[in-house]
């Protein structure tokens, strides 16, 4: 591999980040996935980095999930995107961030079409003010919140109580980054380092002291692709998908994977223990698997957050192993703890994939 | 008799322009911006379709030249402009005048890292026809870049080329034919190594280009109707590859040790500089405009402004030298000399 020729590359994809002043749009799946993630993109961005975040709570679903399972029509979804913009506009904001990679897509893909078909902006705009009377601005800048946390990682790594390098080795932690098909691939330049080599979740990593590793499937599908596990038929194709990145990336032996798609951290996490289960297969060190984390998660362990108030033990494949690995301080008696101290139960341990210590 | 035609490019249209115009008489101006004429054939090993040395050509041709060809190697042009028939011509050089003009620039090989999915530049085992030509030239064979021997080679077809991707919708005409001779190549150079050629179409069109594609086959390679998604490189720096055989229907990968690019042809950036600066257009592929296609192929719509060759269009040496002595006589119509 040689490195240069992917930092040429990157050096053609790079893309316009506000700086400050931040209409934030949630994801509508990620606060069951991974509910700690969004919360600490907020605090990271206001806290640590003393941003300026308006989290609206009466923005909508992008319809993105629907759009793509043909069950909302692409008309429909503009006028939904248009209300979110108009939201944004009435609140005196014009940077639009998102928080979901299928979302960022159909912004940006929105966007291109009324850019290309000023006639099909017009009759949005028009269905928009039939069903509400409200009109909306074209956001001043558009980014990802993996662009946000890429812009600042930086600013991230200056305050880092832990860096992503191994205690005990003193090594940089090898790390998988998995780009959300959504990201860049329908619009490269729209992504950081483009849709090939994406730069993204690497230069976070870099960042951060750890070490991205390239493996033969990198490219290859999370398995979360819609059609495959919205329609229950299809999971099979899911899982194998999933099962085939593993097995090419086992190999370089994994300190963990880092995703910024709600799906791809999600289904990389949990079709590990499906895998454990139906094949006794493991990916990770002595019957562990590879924890797959989200980058908020990974800058909130970096900046020195609770693991458990960033919601990881919501995570099938155990984190403790990477806790370890980093030197994160926690308490192993706190993970099933509410937030109010009230002790949750213990979920019951996988038969093949090491859960407890 | 005493006019002066300005060939622009010394590549092997502009040798064989400049040859064929001397005979008739005339005095030439032969601007090459490289250090030495030949263009691309010069970075050539061995031509289709009978393995003929690619320097046998161009010496050929540039010991046809006479002593009325003024030949400014390491000169780029930066303009032509027309005065009353005359035309000046300011390059890199000194400055000068031409009663007429022929643009023979070429082509310039596309940028295979612009197929950012192929990993040129950057999965180390994976290379052009351009640099497997070197190989052969300097060693006879291909290496790896750890310098052992491939076990395994894959060719890919049409790169930069038949592809709206990277804007390149035109086919090259020479890669299918340049991709199976290197294949044949490989195969006598390295018997046990197993060829593929990975290709969209096979478009055999030149004189013993189809004799060339049995023996391919009877040699032993192996052709598989699809077009690459993807490539990536393994822990041992050998390169997988993913396809679709398009005539089985079925999704293909396989893992080889050498990945070759059959880059097509890009419009040479001196061409559409010269064509601006003469108020020419190209045409929809960027390459020089003609007048017609059919009976004015080494015409502009500019009075004195001619061309031949790859300048105006992917072609191969053969149409090359033919156009390019055509494009001598329209020169010659042009100044009167018929």
């Amino acid at each position: 591999m040689k490195q240069e020729g992917k930092r040429s590359i990157w050096n053609d994809y790079q893309k316009e980040i506000a700086d400050d002043k931040f209409y934030y749009v949630r994801s509508c799946i990620r606060q069951n996935f991974f509910p700690g993630s969004e919360t600490a993109f907020l605090k990271i961005l206001r806290e640590v980095l003393e941003k300026d975040v308006f989290d609206d709570r009466h923005h909508t679903t992008c319809t993105g999930i629907g759009y793509h399972a043909e069950v909302v029509p692409l008309e429909t979804t503009m006028t939904v995107v248009g209300r979110n913009f108009a939201l944004m506009k009435e609140a005196g904001y014009q940077n639009y961030v998102p928080s979901c990679v299928t979302s960022f897509g159909i912004y940006t893909e929105i966007l291109d079409s009324w850019h290309h078909f000023p006639e099909v902006e017009a009759r949005a705009r028009e269905n928009l003010d039939k069903a509400t009377g409200r009109t909306f601005e074209i956001p001043g800048n558009l980014a990802h919140t993996s662009d946000i946390i890429f812009k600042f990682r930086n600013e991230i790594a200056a305050k880092a109580k832990y860096m992503l390098v191994n205690k005990t080795t003193g090594k940089p932690l090898r790390v998988v980054d998995h780009i959300g098909c959504h990201y860049a691939k329908m619009f490269p330049q729209k992504g950081i380092g483009g849709a090939e080599y994406p730069y993204v979740l690497a230069g976070m990593v870099e960042a951060w002291g750890g070490e991205v590793i390239d493996y033969p499937e990198r490219r290859h599908c999370c398995g979360f692709g819609f059609r495959q596990y919205l329609v229950k038929a299809n999971r099979g194709y899911s899982i194998s998908c999933s099962k085939k990145k593993f097995e090419s990336m086992e190999p370089e032996k994994p300190d963990f994977i880092i995703a910024n798609c709600p799906g791809c951290a999600y289904f990389l996490d949990r079709w590990q223990y499906a895998l454990a289960e139906m094949e006794g297969k493991t990916y990770g060190e002595d019957g562990h698997g590879i924890p797959s984390l989200t980058y908020e998660e990974v800058a909130g362990l970096v900046l020195g957050f609770d693991p458990w108030e960033l919601g990881l033990q919501l995570h099938q494949v155990p984190v403790e192993s990477l806790l370890k690995k980093m030197g994160v301080a926690y308490d192993p008696e706190s993970k099933f703890r509410g937030a109010n101290g009230e002790d949750l139960g213990q979920p019951e341990s996988p038969l093949n994939l090491k859960f407890y210590e | 008799m005493d006019k002066t035609v300005a060939v622009v490019g010394g590549g092997v249209a502009g040798l064989a322009a400049a040859a064929a115009l001397n005979q008739l008489g005339y005095r030439v101006l032969l601007y090459e911006k490289e250090a030495f004429t030949g263009g691309n054939v010069r970075n050539w090993d061995r031509l289709f379709p009978k393995a003929r040395n690619a320097r046998e050509v161009v010496d050929e041709l540039a010991s046809s030249l006479t002593g009325l060809t003024e030949i400014a190697t390491g000169t780029f042009v930066n303009s032509v402009k027309s005065t009353d028939g005359l035309f000046e011509i300011e390059s890199s050089g000194r400055p000068a005048y031409a009663d007429a003009v022929l643009l023979t620039t070429g082509f310039e090989l596309f940028d295979a890292r612009k197929k950012e999915e192929y990993g040129y530049g950057i999965f180390e085992n994976v290379i052009t026809s351009a640099d497997l030509e070197k190989m052969f030239a300097s060693s006879g064979k291909p290496l790896m870049a750890d310098g052992s021997e491939p076990k395994k080679v894959a060719f890919i077809h049409c790169v930069g080329s038949r592809d709206e991707k990277v804007n390149k919708p035109y086919c090259s005409k020479v890669c299918c034919v340049t991709a199976v001779k290197q294949a044949v190549e490989v195969r006598e150079a390295l018997p046990e190594c197993e060829v593929y050629n990975f290709y969209m179409d096979l478009r055999m069109f030149g004189t013993g280009y189809e004799q060339l594609y049995k023996e391919a086959q009877v040699k032993g390679v192996n052709f598989i109707r699809g077009r690459l998604s993807e490539a990536n490189e393994t822990r041992t720096h050998q390169v997988m590859i993913k396809a679709e055989d398009t005539l089985v229907s079925r999704p293909l990968q396989i893992t080889v040790d050498l990945v070759v690019l059959m880059v097509g042809m890009s419009p040479a950036g001196s061409t559409m500089t010269i064509l601006k600066s003469l108020g020419l257009l190209g045409n929809e592929d960027g390459f020089a405009g003609i007048a017609n296609a059919h009976t004015g192929s080494t015409l502009t719509l500019k009075k004195g402004v001619f061309v031949a060759g790859a300048c105006s269009g992917p072609a191969n040496i053969t149409d090359s030298v033919n156009e390019a002595r055509a494009a001598a006589l329209r020169i010659h119509q042009y100044l009167g000399g018929v």
